[in-house]
């Protein structure tokens, strides 16, 4: 290519401070000038569609509250995946976990659906958090143990999962008043999450969300097993002779994103829903996997990714009501904000040189990160 | 005298398995050139939907079959200008082009959904067909049957036999050396990246022409990610992943027919049958470890990056 065009990628010594926050926010940018072009080759005013989708939204308090119930699920699941992902663990499977979280805390509200007790709730948490770890930890256990890889088993696991929420809710879990229609029956209040503010949805889940979040930063930036967890990332042979345990490594970032995975699965079925029904997430577990590399692997950078994603959701239904666009809209500005992320990424390591070529190249190589 | 319901399900298996042959032998090659596109599932889908667009528009297969390789082909472009010219990581840009896809098709389809696609002609010989059994075993498919196994035969031989293969084979197994003699290992990889979209769109235009002539949001239902694991089944060789993918759509027609035959086990636990059998397949691939590493090209996933 440098030849072609006569620009070339020269390597930086460092990598630039500017760029790597620089770059999501030149991503989110780009994408927005892409979506304008999409809207208008659909025919729709790409200023009114923009406007429907990021600003209409949040204009009032419950569309706010509203932005942060739907970005619960995708900062507690892009937290733990991000821990994954720095250590080169690819958990792409947390929709399965999510689901599993969802029928262990949401089975443990209908087993107990005549019991009224404080504990029922908590226990529910407990419940749905074991229920995503158990779900992360056959990949984990496969990859240890049989060196699979985790990427394939965790993402044929969600489907697996989907069947098994699917043979439940069409079976014995339905509720005995649903008319034969596939879902639950509604939780009692001493199942449902606490709501945070008065006359809208905000539940407590969002304080989860944001102590995964604290949680995540210490481990990450202030202890030992943050500090493993990239030398294991970064340099496996360096990790190796330090001593660093890969299996271990493996075990436990697998334990961090299936839990974290189940407890918003827990949380959506508790929360918002209040209910088992067919479809619990409109693939929060996948679209967390942008919301955890927007948030450049990093606890804050996540949350607030997650919030911006979030953003696409809620976008995403206003502009179906409003616009009568389809709703598919979504996954397509969720997508194009990772192309672009990861095109401008290229400029925390590279810098663009716009010359003519030197004569013998050195051959140089890059590992995939 | 086989009975007819034999032949039958034999033709459903073939159905089943020709998408799963499309995208994997595709990704077979562009493994061999030392990349991983994770991608599959998006291409396929937007082979799926611009197939049947372009079909039910112009109601011509051959223009459905090119547009699905090509829908196929220009995702794999994105793909290949991130991963190969700005270093992006494989994983990530795999993920976002399924996603990506999966959204663009959704949105393409919009319109699309409910219309009917008459299906892809039977090649029928006159008189070879009529033969029982095995005129409809092997002479009675659509043309894309026939276009699978001949790119299982043609990816063998080019992989094995022609100095292509050798490049190819060369820049996935050491890109360096490859380029220091003298071969542009970008180029070589960007059109085995593309070769590998076309496939998956065929492979999608295969779902919506043939297998169920009509679109369905998420219609691939996971077959992209089957593919990428029956790479590995078949240890990046064409032809055992070509057996892969017809075990696999065996797996598949079982799973319906003794759903048929009523026995008492619920759907789902039967639908679950070929994603635990991928996992399981895979357990088996992967136990012993020298082998594997053996059999995967050696800068599988890995970005190359001349400076100078």
């Amino acid at each position: 290519m440098g030849r072609l065009m006569s620009i070339r990628l020269e390597q930086r010594g460092e990598m630039s401070r500017a760029m790597i926050y620089g770059s999501p926010l030149i991503a989110v940018v780009l994408t927005l000038i892409a979506g304008a072009g999409l809207f208008a080759i659909l025919g729709v005013d790409p200023l009114d569609a923009l406007v429907t989708y990021f600003i209409t939204p949040i204009a009032t308090l419950d569309g706010v509250a509203e932005l942060f119930v739907k970005a619960t699920p995708l900062v507690l699941i892009g937290i733990g995946l991000a821990f994954g992902f720095q250590a080169n663990v690819w958990n792409i499977g947390a929709e399965g976990q999510l689901t599993i979280g969802a029928l262990a805390g949401g089975g443990l509200a209908l087993l107990f659906y005549e019991v009224d007790t404080v504990f029922l709730l908590p226990a529910m948490v407990i419940a749905g958090i074991l229920g995503g770890m158990a779900w992360a930890a056959i990949p984990a256990f496969l990859r240890t143990r049989y060196n699979t890889n985790e990427i394939l088993t965790s993402l044929m696991l969600v489907y697996v999962a989907l069947l098994i929420l699917s043979y439940l809710i069409h079976g014995s879990w339905k509720s005995p008043e649903s008319l034969n229609f596939p879902e639950s029956r509604l939780f009692h209040d001493a199942a449902l999450m606490p709501i945070l503010v008065e006359d809208t949805r905000l539940h407590i889940g969002w304080l989860f969300a944001l102590a995964a979040a604290a949680t995540g930063w210490i481990l990450i930036a202030r202890h030992i097993v943050g500090f493993q967890i990239k030398v294991i990332g970064m340099a496996p042979r360096a990790a190796g002779f330090a001593g660093y345990k890969e299996k271990k490594i493996i075990w436990l970032t697998l334990m961090m994103s299936g839990g974290a995975a189940g407890l918003a699965g827990m949380i959506e079925v508790s929360g918002p829903i209040g209910q088992i029904v067919p479809v619990i997430s409109p693939g929060y577990g996948f679209t967390a996997i942008i919301v955890a590399f927007l948030g450049r692997l990093h606890p804050v950078g996540v949350t607030l990714a997650g919030i911006l994603m979030a953003l696409t959701f809620l976008g995403g239904e206003t502009a179906q009501v409003d616009m009568n666009l389809p709703n598919a809209v979504t996954g397509v500005f969720q997508g194009m904000l990772l192309f672009f992320l990861l095109a401008t990424d290229v400029l925390v390591k590279f810098r663009i040189r716009m010359s003519s070529p030197k004569p013998a190249p050195a051959v140089q190589e890059e590992a995939a990160e | 005298m086989i009975p007819d319901w034999i032949v039958l399900a034999i033709l459903t298996i073939v159905t089943a398995s020709t998408p799963l042959v499309f995208a994997a032998i595709g990704e077979v090659v562009v493994e061999k050139a030392g990349v991983l596109n994770l991608g599959i599932e998006g291409m396929m889908v937007m082979g799926a939907i611009s197939a049947f667009a372009v079909g039910v528009m112009t109601e011509d297969a051959t223009l459905a079959i090119l547009a699905g390789a090509i829908a196929g082909a220009a995702l794999a472009l994105i793909f290949g200008v991130l991963t190969l010219y700005l270093m992006a990581n494989h994983v990530a840009t795999g993920l976002a082009l399924t996603l990506f896809g999966l959204g663009l098709s959704a949105l393409i389809g919009h319109s699309y959904v409910g219309k009917t696609y008459p299906g892809l002609p039977r090649l029928d010989i006159p008189g070879l067909s009529d033969i029982p059994v095995i005129g409809p075993l092997l002479f009675g498919h659509d043309i894309l049957v026939y276009l699978s196994i001949l790119s299982v035969i043609l990816v063998t031989w080019v992989l094995t036999k022609t100095r292509w293969g050798l490049l190819i084979r060369g820049v996935g197994e050491n890109h360096d050396a490859a380029h220091s003699i003298g071969y542009s290992v970008n180029l070589i990889r960007l059109a085995c990246v593309l070769f590998g979209g076309a496939m998956a769109g065929l492979g999608g235009a295969y779902l919506s022409l043939a297998h169920t002539p009509l679109w369905v949001e998420n219609m691939t239902a996971g077959r992209g990610w089957i593919a990428l694991a029956l790479v590995v089944f078949g240890s990046w060789r064409p032809w055992r992943t070509f057996f892969g993918a017809y075990l696999f759509g065996g797996i598949t027609i079982v799973q319906l027919h003794a759903q048929g035959f009523g026995v008492a086990i619920p759907s789902q636990i039967m639908s679950m049958l070929p994603y635990l059998a991928t996992v399981i397949v895979l357990v088996f691939i992967s136990r012993d470890s020298s082998r594997a590493r053996l059999s995967a090209p050696a800068c599988l996933g890995r970005n190359f990056h001349a400076s100078g």
